[in-house]
């Protein structure tokens, strides 16, 4: 199975470990993510103004270059994927602002929000499932207690992102248990981490991410685990090493032994 | 400014008429501490007008855009939409940028991710 794959400015930077160890473990899955060609940085943030179109323009350009291979696309940063869906939403159900992004890109065939968008964690629950990704768990992570960051972006707003439910999401704690592990649910894991305030006012940004790690501690946690590359910054950074931090993908790796596992 | 005031209504999509003050979208909004006004503050003062104080609160750049208000509002009127347009009300116009080029350099370090600075340009300058 092959996806069109829109790995987004900061996996190819400091967000490394997310994107190789996305690929290298949907490889071991049998799953081929194929880079799109020529794809444009996102914005990170998805602008909620009736009248920005031109900030849409690169999500709206993602989006037909997937449907023009025939494919569906899928996103792992969460900013990329709140974005880039929520771009989507707009092409199939805002006229006016799928009127005039099709009147500025000129294309051969207009676009109306056709291609459909999956975050990789998606892929794992409703393409593969948990209990395929569970049968091709060679390294159980038996006896480590992970909480899921799920943040914002992924969950919300629920009606334009259908990911999980809003308010009690499982998608990650199934994940976790498919890899071996035991989930450890927490009450701050769809709150916000404050990351996106990092350079307007650290010492905040800083605050919220120690409320959320506090939390996840309390509760038993040992480690965290996260698919946004800000959340991750923000966590690490501003967090105060509170717990170990790690993209989700590392986690996958791990289990499915393509990643070493870390001392 | 009563134009004005109807601009952002129109781009936000937000008809704050819809509010039944329950105050919910400030409880939830995890920023509620740093603003100065605060999400049901903007849907009423949208609704009467005192849109030039909102222009000047430092509350419209404390947002986190986590969309818990949006979320959580049992009535739809999705205050993160408003005060997103209040603040393009005020970067959309002539050197009102809030976050400049030249300012990067300084807030720079070496774990910083590239959509933080992104995703800072996106929501503080036009």
């Amino acid at each position: 199975m092959t996806y069109s794959y829109f790995p987004g400015c900061t996996l190819k930077t400091k967000g490394k470990d997310l994107d190789i160890w996305g690929r290298a473990s949907m490889e071991a899955l049998g799953v081929t993510l194929e880079e799109l060609p020529q794809w444009q940085c996102c914005g990170a943030v998805y602008p909620q103004a009736k009248d920005e179109i031109a900030t849409k323009l690169s999500s709206v350009r993602a989006l037909v270059s997937a449907r023009d291979q025939g494919r569906d696309l899928v996103t792992l940063c969460s900013a990329c994927h709140h974005v880039i869906k929520r771009v989507n939403c707009d092409m199939a159900q805002d006229e006016y602002i799928r009127t005039r992004a099709n009147n500025y890109l000129q294309l051969e065939t207009p676009y109306a929000g056709e291609t459909k968008v999956l975050h990789y964690l998606e892929v794992l629950r409703d393409e593969i499932g948990f209990d395929k990704l569970k049968e091709q768990v060679k390294r159980p992570l038996a006896g480590r207690k992970i909480g899921a960051y799920y943040g914002c972006l992924l969950l919300r707003p629920s009606k334009e992102l259908k990911f999980d439910d809003p308010e009690n999401p499982t998608i990650m704690e199934d994940f976790i248990r498919a890899l071996g592990a035991e989930p450890v649910v927490y009450a701050m894991r769809n709150e916000c981490c404050g990351g996106y305030t990092t350079l307007e006012n650290k010492p905040y940004a800083a605050k919220q991410a120690g409320k959320v790690l506090d939390n996840a501690a309390n509760c038993g946690a040992a480690e965290i685990i996260t698919a946004c590359p800000l959340c991750m910054y923000n966590l690490k950074e501003n967090g105060g090493g509170r717990l170990p931090v790690k993209y989700f993908t590392e986690l996958l790796a791990e289990a499915l032994g393509v990643k070493e596992a870390e001392a | 400014m009563s134009d004005m005031t109807e601009i952002v209504k129109r781009i936000s999509g937000v008809n704050p008429r819809k509010c039944m003050k329950c105050g919910k979208c400030s409880a939830a909004c995890p920023a509620y501490d740093e603003m100065d006004y605060h999400p049901h503050q903007f849907v009423d003062m949208v609704e009467n007008g005192r849109l030039e104080e909102l222009m000047d609160s430092k509350g419209i750049y404390m947002c986190l855009s986590c969309f818990a208000c949006l979320e959580r509002c049992p009535r739809s009127v999705e205050p993160a939409k408003l005060i997103e347009a209040v603040r393009l009300a005020v970067v959309r116009q002539q050197d009102k940028n809030h976050l400049k080029p030249e300012q990067i350099p300084g807030l720079l370090d070496a774990e910083l991710p590239q959509q933080a600075i992104t995703s800072a340009f996106r929501k503080y300058r036009k």
